[in-house]
């Protein structure tokens, strides 16, 4: 009977090493605009919640979802409209992020029964769908011109045309959609899930249904995807036609992989690493294009575990 | 509407079907010997446009010499990509193969923008067809542009040169044993491997062509392909993934049926083929062609 005890060791340590991870990218994002101008802290902390999001269901389900800008634009483009209608800000975001749950159910019940590749192509399609949409329905999302100048009133004493106030209100809502992402994997429902996405027969004959799992990933994830953009319209100020982009959709996966996949923090920090490089590659007036490129096909193909999986093998290691 | 109109509209389709098969039969062919979804198709199709272009403004060659050279230099660049970098993920899940093509797609569009900025100081380029195939033809009931009938013809012809191919050859008998059991196929001698490469070379090659085949009629420009293999994306899950002909067949038809649509009420042009993949996928989730999950 020696194996409880070590087991129980083992888990104790990971619970420790997992405590200190989240410490370590609190103190992180609390300082982060400090470190760098407000605007690309906020456009960190919204992308990262996305790649969370389309992590929730790239890695721990195994589904390669190419179209998640659907998501993260449809609810940027409510956000903004609900704030250009005078709505209150959480309204606005809590809109924004029903209308990409809402989207999610007919794309997912129409995606999820197919597996692998097909499943990336239709959730693409569907996505290149909602971008030619977007840029038919003017009215509502003002075509090539995007939507811009929507006010942002203020709520609760806080001002959000200070750029540091929109950091540290998003930085609490990052919080609460980080910690559901957090609780999803490590509930019971998670632990199926990934169930599921090891060995779906196996998952199927114990009594798991599969379709159903995936279903619920699925809207799980979108839902966040659409917190995000949300966060990412308020913050911007502006929406254009590139978040419902097909660049958009590939974007997340890079900063995923980046990060690294069903590490959960990594892809916050993937997000930091590529929106930064993009920052340094505009500002230096080098081909942002080229240079983004190459650093995923060098993570594709040689660095597939990520900065914070490489880290975490490392210290499983020693 | 009128039937003028009508016919007009189908000889459009069939235009843009061309496109979606070629395109869409390189990627059928690809994916059945590889099990991966080259997403660097759209960029390989911009490529063979590029290249006619660029081969025509260094060493003056007219259409003629580069609808065929173009087509081969861009095979050549695929293979080299296939055996220096996509055999590389085999072993691994076929999604990380999507991934890295969409990387190289990115990769590529922004060289070629670069490329044509410095080098020619043109963000898009128009190109021209040789003389013969200018002007219209009067086909008594309606007038069509030459060139556009061309594609058309040309585009069936290739397709069913490579069913045909597929279908009736010992070489396509060896391609077909490949795809459906690499294992057995090995065991009688075949080195799968090798043919690999090779066919996607020539899956690769029909995009440059389709390329080649797209410049005259839309100008030569870095994101010409994106857009395009996304909607290719769509054709082939309503064909499914199944079989050569099928891919074909439903590019024309997808073509034809969206065209209509179009005119019919134009608003829904841009969208009308997502539309008619939600509603395969609703009845046939395994697309027209293809083969349930399960049977594969």
């Amino acid at each position: 009977m020696t194996v409880l005890p070590r087991t129980a060791a083992r888990a104790g340590r990971e619970r420790t090493t997992r405590a200190v991870w989240l410490i370590g990218l609190a103190i992180l994002l609390l300082v982060l605009p400090r470190l760098i101008y407000p605007v690309l802290a906020l456009d960190i902390l919204a992308w990262g919640l996305f790649a969370v999001a389309f992590d929730l269901l790239f890695g721990f389900s195994g589904l390669l979802s190419f179209g998640h800008a659907a998501f993260w634009g449809s609810s940027a483009y409510v956000t903004a409209y609900l704030l250009g209608q005078g709505q209150s800000v959480p309204v606005a975001m809590l809109g924004g992020t029903l209308s990409a749950l809402a989207l999610a159910v007919p794309i997912a019940f129409l995606s999820v029964r197919s597996a692998g590749i097909y499943f990336s192509m239709i959730t693409l399609a569907f996505a290149q769908m909602l971008s030619f949409l977007a840029l038919q329905w003017t009215d509502v999302t003002g075509g090539e011109n995007g939507l811009q100048g929507f006010e942002r009133p203020g709520f609760l004493g806080m001002d959000f045309s200070d750029s540091l106030t929109r950091y540290y209100f998003c930085l609490a809502v990052f919080a609460v959609g980080f910690y559901v992402a957090y609780r999803t994997v490590r509930s019971p429902f998670g632990q199926a899930q990934q169930a599921v996405r090891d060995n779906e027969q196996r998952a199927e004959s114990i009594g798991f249904n599969p379709v159903r799992f995936k279903f619920t990933a699925f809207l799980i994830s979108a839902a966040l995807a659409g917190l995000a953009g949300s966060m990412y319209a308020f913050g911007h100020g502006v929406v254009s036609l590139e978040v419902v982009n097909w660049r958009t959709s590939g974007e997340v996966v890079m900063m995923t992989l980046l990060g690294g996949t069903t590490t959960l923090f990594g892809p916050v920090i993937g997000a930091g690493i590529v929106l930064l490089l993009r920052d340094v590659l505009t500002t230096a007036n080098l081909p942002v294009g080229i240079v983004t490129g190459l650093v995923f096909v060098a993570t594709v193909l040689f660095f597939r575990r990520g900065v914070v999986g490489t880290l975490q093998h490392w210290m499983r290691r020693r | 509407m009128n039937t003028q109109l009508l016919l007009i509209q189908v000889f459009n389709g069939l235009v843009n079907g061309a496109f979606y098969a070629l395109l869409s039969l390189g990627l059928a062919v690809i994916f059945g010997m590889l099990r991966i979804v080259n997403f660097m198709h759209g960029a390989l199709y911009m490529l063979g446009a590029f290249t006619a272009f660029a081969l025509g403004q260094a060493f003056g060659l007219g259409f003629w010499p580069s609808l065929i050279l173009a087509p081969l230099i861009v095979a050549g660049i695929g293979m080299v990509l296939e055996r220096g970098l996509l055999s590389r993920l085999y072993g691994l899940e076929p999604s990380y193969n999507l991934l890295l093509t969409f990387g190289l797609t990115l990769l590529t569009q922004d060289l070629v923008k670069q490329v044509m900025l410095s080098q020619y100081a043109v963000s898009s380029a128009p190109y021209t067809p040789p003389p013969v195939l200018s002007g219209v033809v009067n086909l008594g009931f309606v007038v069509f542009p030459k060139y556009r009938l061309f594609v058309i013809g040309l585009s069936l012809l290739i397709c069913l040169i490579t069913w045909f191919v597929i279908e009736k050859t010992r070489v396509g008998a060896i391609i077909r044993a490949s795809t459906e059991n690499p294992g057995v196929t090995r065991a009688f001698g075949i080195d799968v491997g090798k043919w690999v490469t090779g066919v996607f070379g020539v899956g690769v090659g029909l995009a440059g062509l389709a390329g080649v085949l797209a410049a005259p009629i839309y100008s030569v420009e870095p994101y010409m392909g994106a857009e395009l293999i996304i909607t290719t994306f769509a054709v082939v899950v309503i064909g499914g993934m199944g079989s050569i002909l099928g891919s074909v067949i439903t590019g024309f038809a997808v073509g034809v049926l969206a065209a209509i649509g179009a005119a019919l009420y134009p608003p829904i042009a841009n969208t009308l083929v997502f539309i008619l993949m939600t509603l395969v996928l609703l009845v046939r989730p395994s697309g027209l062609f293809g083969l349930p999950e399960g049977a594969r």
